[in-house]
């Protein structure tokens, strides 16, 4: 709707708070790579982690204070999931995990914050994390198994003349992967923020007299957001965990 | 019919989808209740998964939304 578009320039559409706005130009042999808000809020949540953890870990105390343990904690929480996911041989894949569970952690909860920019509410960006968390898998496994890797996709103890269908059904299972891990994430980035945004213009709307009520009920969903949050960047993980598993262990 | 009607009715009828979502969200949580029940100390254990299938089920409800958004802003 072009009409909607126009409005949401104004400031009071709820999509609004999406717009990717350009600061600096910086146009490199015809592509267009100027510093926008989004990259702007991106370094910030790298900044904001690596501040969390070096600043978290800088004493190195063996009775952790409240700041070193709440570093700790984020990496045996980490740790244990790619643990009980993954087994001993995930172990090396920690760094790749842990990066991205803390980014998009950092980029949810800084979102949350009033006039700021949710990176992960854009497709692209959460696109671009789970091609790479795809293409990465699927190179471990066939690095690992050759072109066994492929068993994948043919599930064991089923009748013979079931299998070209299975197999069909398997490989796009497989292949939406991608779309469904950052459909997922950049879905309830959106949504959140939308309906904060259309509950913030009932209080406005309703005034002070009976503005009480939905100011009540943002007040509820934010804490829900904040839940949320930190859900979705928990499975984001949880499900790299999950499809790394399947390259690794390959039983199916 | 008008398209922009059209379009409305579509975004709508796409909402439909939350009735499953509805459906597999309870389902989830009064099962987790129901389990929790019998055997109270294996409950905590069994969270992380309680969430993580709340997530992927929410998930769902959420595809609908895309399609609806799709239908309003983008056809």
């Amino acid at each position: 709707m072009a009409t909607e578009a126009d409005h949401g320039a104004g400031g009071h559409s709820p999509l609004a708070q999406f717009e990717i706005k350009r600061l600096v130009d910086i146009n490199v042999g015809g592509v267009d790579a100027s510093i926008t808000n989004s990259t702007v809020w991106m370094l910030i949540a790298i900044a904001a982690i690596t501040l969390f953890m070096v600043i978290g870990m800088r004493r190195g105390a063996l009775v952790p204070g409240r700041w070193q343990s709440m570093a700790e904690m984020s990496y045996e929480f980490v740790a244990g999931m790619l643990r009980d996911n993954v087994g001993t041989a995930g172990r090396r894949y920690f760094p790749f995990i842990f990066t991205l569970f803390m980014f998009v952690l950092f980029c949810n909860l800084l979102g949350m914050i009033p006039y700021s920019f949710t990176v992960t509410s854009h497709i692209i960006v959460t696109f671009a994390l789970a091609a790479v968390v795809f293409i990465g898998v699927t190179i471990i496994g066939f690095a690992r198994h050759g072109a066994h890797f492929l068993k994948l996709f043919v599930p064991s103890g089923v009748p013979i003349f079931l299998l070209p269908l299975l197999i069909v059904i398997e490989l796009i299972s497989y292949l939406i992967r991608p779309v469904s891990l950052s459909v997922r994430l950049f879905a309830n980035m959106l949504a959140g923020h939308t309906m904060l945004k259309v509950f913030g213009g009932f209080v406005v709307a309703l005034g002070i007299i009976g503005g009480w009520a939905p100011l009540a009920f943002v007040v509820a969903l934010t804490g829900l957001e904040i839940l949320i949050a930190f859900l979705q960047a928990y499975v984001f993980a949880v499900l790299t965990c999950i499809y790394l598993n399947d390259a690794i262990n390959l039983h199916h | 019919m008008e398209a922009d009607a059209a379009k409305l009715i579509g975004a709508g009828l796409a909402t439909i989808a939350l009735a499953g979502v509805g459906v597999g969200i309870g389902n989830i949580f009064g099962n987790f209740v129901a389990g929790a029940l019998r055997n109270p100390a294996a409950a905590p254990k069994v969270f992380g998964n309680v969430l993580l299938g709340f997530a992927l089920t929410e998930a769902i409800a959420l595809f609908a939304l895309v399609i609806a958004m799709l239908l309003l802003f983008v056809f």
